[in-house]
């Protein structure tokens, strides 16, 4: 029997994208997360299982900050989200989130739903540059800055028509072109969850965090969810996958953790983990699920 | 029958209708004016509210906010009314219109704003949490997704306050306002008609016309903000479909419009 180093991963790390230092989360007296630290690298797809309120879904909501870390620190491509200066909606823009609920927003269209925040932002960036224009410009009334210059690189057609554009691509490939048009209440479980993948999809993450994608599902529309978290996955996306169904895990991970009781108690690829769990409590929690 | 015949005669008087039409135009524009005033005030208020509950700097404004409610909440809008013409604005010729929209628009606010409050907490937060996920601001997932989808919560309470509003500003004679409710004490008064029971029924006649007329509108607001929601019939889901259609049909051709205009220009210069 080959030597089990758990804290080995199967694959170098070429680049390290979340690392979580002494993560600690309490929510009033109740401490649900007691002391995390680990590393998430870039291409791996980390699965976190784990019984109810052990605090999975608490640590992944950690990660870009739905929940503020009570101490301990998370870093994302080497910055420090929870820092009290941080930019953490430029971080969001980076991390995409797909939730147990879907959320997708009910007041707009399927593919509004997808083009809302590229526009904004880009409105946004938009509004900036303007804005910097405007002040060199009276800068330059005083006599300041005559040889600088500032050119509006973006466009304001050019980014709803961008927008629109890959929004209808992302539809198109997982195969709901057809309901660009609609509003999501009109549609089935499966069909709002790949549509909230696409939404997050559409802001060119680095990183896909996945909240019980598909806990909420019909056990028929589970598989072509999971059948779009696959693609993806083979693609190259980072992933953070909170879920229960452990054939999928054991299929998608490169790394799975292993949460009980606010610590990680095991962190090993899933062959080795799911083949040969060393910790008693993640023994018996694979009898009762598997 | 003499009851009808007396509005009949009170109708086609001209005397007694310049009155009323008077009377009328200055209660829409009291009541308009502080519904107009009154919503704004109302969604600033609310959202300072819902906003403070995260962002510790709102500190400060949510107690005035609270104050500004209770303050209101806690006294009768006549006496509202008696300190704004008698004390604050008690400026010669200050048009009393403009006292009256600022004091029913006040009062208004306090009201909307705890309306909309209500409206807001009741959308999902899970809108919320993804609007912020996908890295928009706290104004901008506010404004786009949850004040769009908490407007339709609110549109009954909403519709209540507004109705009540309208007759509310009856009061406005006590600070020396004729309106509506009073130009019928006008002409029911001793050297017109000497019978007050017939106008104050025509009066009665026109606010309930206004209400009904509101209540219409508020009901076609409704339908057509519950055109997202399941069931839609077959016709409406389509109709829903062609405007979006058009509007990225829009997207397209001012797109294409822009890149002629490049074109053209650099043919321009070359």
């Amino acid at each position: 029997m080959a030597d089990l180093d758990i804290k080995q991963d199967a694959k170098p790390c070429e680049e390290v994208m979340l690392s979580i230092d002494e993560l600690t989360k309490s929510f009033g007296n109740n401490q649900v997360l007691k002391g995390i630290s680990t590393k998430v690298c870039k291409g791996e797809k980390v699965v976190i299982i784990g019984p109810s309120g052990s605090g999975k879904s608490t640590l992944l909501r950690c990660l870009n900050l739905m929940e503020t870390p009570t101490s301990g620190a998370i870093y994302f491509n080497g910055e420090q989200l929870n820092a009290k200066n941080a930019d953490i909606n430029a971080h969001r823009q980076h991390m995409g989130m797909v939730f147990q609920h879907f959320n997708l927003f009910n007041n707009l269209t399927v593919v509004e739903n997808i083009m809302l925040a590229p526009v904004k932002i880009g409105l946004k960036q938009l509004r900036k540059q303007k804005l910097e224009r405007l002040k060199l410009k009276i800068k330059q009334l005083f006599g300041k800055d005559k040889d600088k210059e500032i050119n509006i690189t973006l466009n304001k057609r050019v980014i709803y028509k961008q927008a629109m554009d890959n929004a209808m691509q992302l539809l198109d490939r997982i195969g709901l072109k057809d309901k660009a048009t609609v509003y999501p209440s009109t549609l089935s479980g499966g069909q709002k969850q790949r549509i909230a993948i696409v939404r997050a999809l559409a802001m060119n993450p680095q990183v896909m965090l996945f909240d019980e994608p598909t806990s909420a599902l019909d056990p028929e529309m589970v598989g072509e969810v999971l059948e779009v978290i696959k693609e993806l996955a083979e693609s190259g996306m980072t992933m953070v996958i909170v879920t229960h169904e452990m054939g999928f895990a054991k299929e998608v991970a490169t790394r799975v953790l292993f949460i009980d009781e606010g610590i990680i108690k095991e962190d090993a690829p899933p062959k080795e983990l799911f083949g040969n769990p060393q910790d008693e409590r993640l023994k018996e929690f694979l009898s009762k699920v598997l | 029958m003499d009851f009808f015949k007396d509005i009949g005669e009170i109708l086609s008087t001209s005397e007694y209708m310049s009155y009323i039409w008077s009377g009328l135009k200055t209660t829409l524009i009291v009541s308009l004016g502080a519904a107009t005033l009154g919503m704004l005030l109302g969604m600033l208020v609310a959202i300072i509210k819902i906003s403070a509950q995260t962002n510790k700097k709102l500190k400060v404004p949510e107690i005035i906010c609270n104050i500004y409610i209770g303050i209101i909440r806690g006294t009768p809008v006549a006496l509202q009314l008696f300190i704004m013409a008698f004390a604050i604005l008690a400026i010669r010729n200050f048009p009393l219109e403009i006292t009256a929209i600022l004091t029913f628009g006040i009062n208004s606010g306090a009201y909307v704003a705890e309306n909309l409050r209500a409206g807001i907490m009741s959308v999902d937060p899970g809108q919320t949490e993804a609007g912020r996920s996908l890295g928009l601001s706290s104004s901008t997932t506010m404004m786009s997704i949850v004040i769009p989808q908490a407007i339709k919560n609110v549109i009954p309470a909403m519709g209540n306050e507004l109705i009540a509003l309208i007759k509310e500003t009856s009061i406005v004679s006590m600070v020396g306002l004729i309106d509506l409710t009073f130009a019928a004490k006008i002409v029911g008064a001793g050297d017109k008609m000497a019978d007050y029971f017939v106008p104050m029924m025509v009066v009665a006649l026109f606010y309930l016309a206004i209400v009904y007329i509101l209540t219409f509108i508020l009901r076609k607001l409704e339908r057509k903000l519950r055109e997202s929601e399941q069931h839609i019939s077959d016709k409406k889901a389509a109709k829903v479909q062609a405007k979006t259609t058009k509007k990225l049909n829009r997207i397209q051709t001012r797109y294409d419009k822009y890149v002629a205009g490049l074109k053209t220009d650099t043919q321009e210069d070359m």
